[in-house]
């Protein structure tokens, strides 16, 4: 059954989930202002590394999801969760910057073009900023939808990107139960969309 | 120094640190109650205060200062070094072993010596205890995974039992086996390292005045999550050469394979000497940061060679130590 929602209960819920993201980053913050933890820093990078990849999940899941339930409101929320994918994007390398580095950029870069891990965690990165700048109604406008959606196809780069930065990261432990899941429902998500692109040709021709 | 010195060992200043043994000893407190209240069995009863005793009221264990062995660094809060631990028979997050590790029986419990000795034996811990004068030693503790904490040890060296077994002249390394019990220690089922946790040494590293058979710390006998009753503290290689809960030590012909080593050669040698120079591959070691002390505010600290034990460097000489890292 498809649910329909008003401007207003759209609102809220926009409301809603824009302050339910920012509690991982609340809960961060409150742990380590009130002396919890005993290597915040360690636990600020990793937290706001598993939050990208989660609000990644989120973001790729729309699409699938709202045309297994034909809930079409649901694209009005991508926007959002994608840009706080920016987000603690943004954070989590600004923590590898700070806390790894302390702002010395040349001994970032160093880091960054030795180690393979962190190679592939910063293209990611860096191909985020592109869709969040042009994540406004205006560029959209300006780019034109075709050109806008291509450029927003980067996503299908970004999300195994991210994936091999996770599991190479947890690979020397083999703990690569986490990266495997991720691996798994991205390979999933994708799986969806490609068979229904398929249908859609097949229904063409 | 900020630690006061007294004639069998150190006072701590850090009784206000402690306040996760009171969170523990609430939580005893709480399964105490639980079986006096709930089910009212006597037998549950002592069980559960025998499990508060070793938990919650550790037993003093004082050592002599030994000024020579002890850093001048500020030692890490009692409360960080004992909730901050890598201990994957009990999990592998940081803070699983102080959660779990409640479950080890440390009493009673024996070390099997044997291999290339004169003498094998098993001690019981009693023994271990008596074998050798008690020192306490404040040793700087640097992870391979670029954090290090400042720890007063109770112990002696180890070489104290080589003297007790008497090696063979074939015994060319020394081989240090952990407890694995899937029943006490929930993290053995898991298949990140094959079990039991084996660690290795050369013969003449584990013969240097600086490795430290272990039995306390902070003047008290370890705490299960930091390895006891018994475990091994090599301040100039990276932590996880140190041993944990060891129930045997072989005295061996050839190179022990060790745990870390088998599972991933390329970032865990054998020798595993903290040196800034050789980076981790997904990772520099030439800083780290201390635990407790360094946070937002400062730049990562240097990484000395050994640790800045720099005592052990002929160990090593004339050996290409980025080959045997």
């Amino acid at each position: 059954m498809a649910v329909q929602l008003t401007a207003r209960q759209l609102g809220w819920l926009k409301g809603a989930l824009f302050v339910l993201a920012l509690l991982p980053l609340a809960r961060m913050v409150v742990l380590t202002v009130t002396g919890q933890l005993v290597e915040p820093l360690e636990f600020i990078t990793r937290g706001t590394g598993d939050w990208t990849l989660y609000l990644l999940t989120v973001t790729l899941a729309i699409t699938p999801l709202r045309r297994l339930t034909g809930w079409n409101w649901l694209v009005k929320l991508r926007r959002m969760a994608g840009l706080y994918v920016f987000f603690y994007g943004l954070l989590h390398f600004l923590t590898f910057l700070w806390f790894d580095h302390f702002f010395d950029v040349q001994e970032m870069w160093k880091d960054v073009l030795k180690r393979p891990f962190i190679t592939v965690g910063f293209i990611a990165f860096v191909l985020l900023i592109p869709l969040a700048v042009t994540s406004t109604n205006g560029m959209m406008r300006r780019m034109g939808g075709k050109a806008w959606q291509r450029l927003h196809q980067l996503i299908y780069l970004i999300a195994p990107l991210a994936v091999l930065h996770f599991w190479w990261m947890k690979a020397g432990k083999h703990l690569l139960g986490q990266p495997i899941l991720f691996a798994g429902i991205f390979g999933g998500l994708l799986l969806f969309r490609l068979r229904g692109k398929f249908a859609k040709a097949a229904k063409l021709a | 120094m900020l630690i006061k010195r007294s004639p069998n060992g150190i006072e701590l200043p850090f009784s206000s640190e402690i306040t996760p043994r009171a969170v523990y000893e609430g939580r005893r407190d709480f399964i105490r109650q639980l079986a006096v209240g709930a089910i009212g069995s006597a037998a549950l009863m002592e069980m559960a205060q025998r499990e508060a005793f070793a938990q919650g009221v550790r037993p003093k264990l004082a050592g002599k200062l030994n000024p020579a062995y002890s850093a001048l660094d500020k030692p890490t809060p009692y409360k960080d070094a004992t909730s901050y631990n890598n201990f994957y028979e009990f999990g592998t997050d940081k803070s699983e072993p102080a959660m779990y590790a409640g479950s080890l029986k440390t009493h009673p419990w024996t070390v099997g010596i044997e291999g290339e000795v004169k003498k094998p034996m098993t001690l019981d811990l009693d023994s271990l205890l008596k074998l050798a004068p008690l020192e306490e030693r404040v040793y700087r503790l640097r992870c391979v995974e670029g954090w290090s904490m400042v720890i007063p040890w109770v112990g002696y060296s180890f070489s104290e039992i080589m003297k007790k077994v008497e090696p063979t002249s074939n015994a060319k390394y020394v081989e240090f086996i952990s407890l694995a019990d899937k029943k006490q220690m929930p993290g053995v089922g898991s298949r990140v390292l094959d079990w039991p946790y084996t660690e290795g040494l050369r013969i003449d590293e584990a013969a240097h005045p600086l490795a430290l058979l272990t039995l306390g710390m902070y003047g008290e006998v370890l705490p299960n999550q930091n390895g006891a009753p018994v475990r091994m503290v090599l301040p100039w290689k990276y932590g996880f050469k140190s041993a944990k809960s060891i129930v045997k030590i072989r005295f061996v012909r050839e190179q022990p394979r060790t745990s870390w080593n088998l599972s991933a050669p390329n970032e865990y040698g054998f020798y595993s000497n903290v040196n800034p120079e050789v980076d981790h591959p997904r990772w520099s070691q030439a800083s780290e940061r201390r635990i407790g002390e360094d946070g937002f505010l400062a730049r990562k600290r240097k990484t000395l060679m050994f640790n800045g034990y720099a005592d052990v460097a002929p160990l090593y000489a004339g050996m290409d130590l980025k080959k045997f890292y």
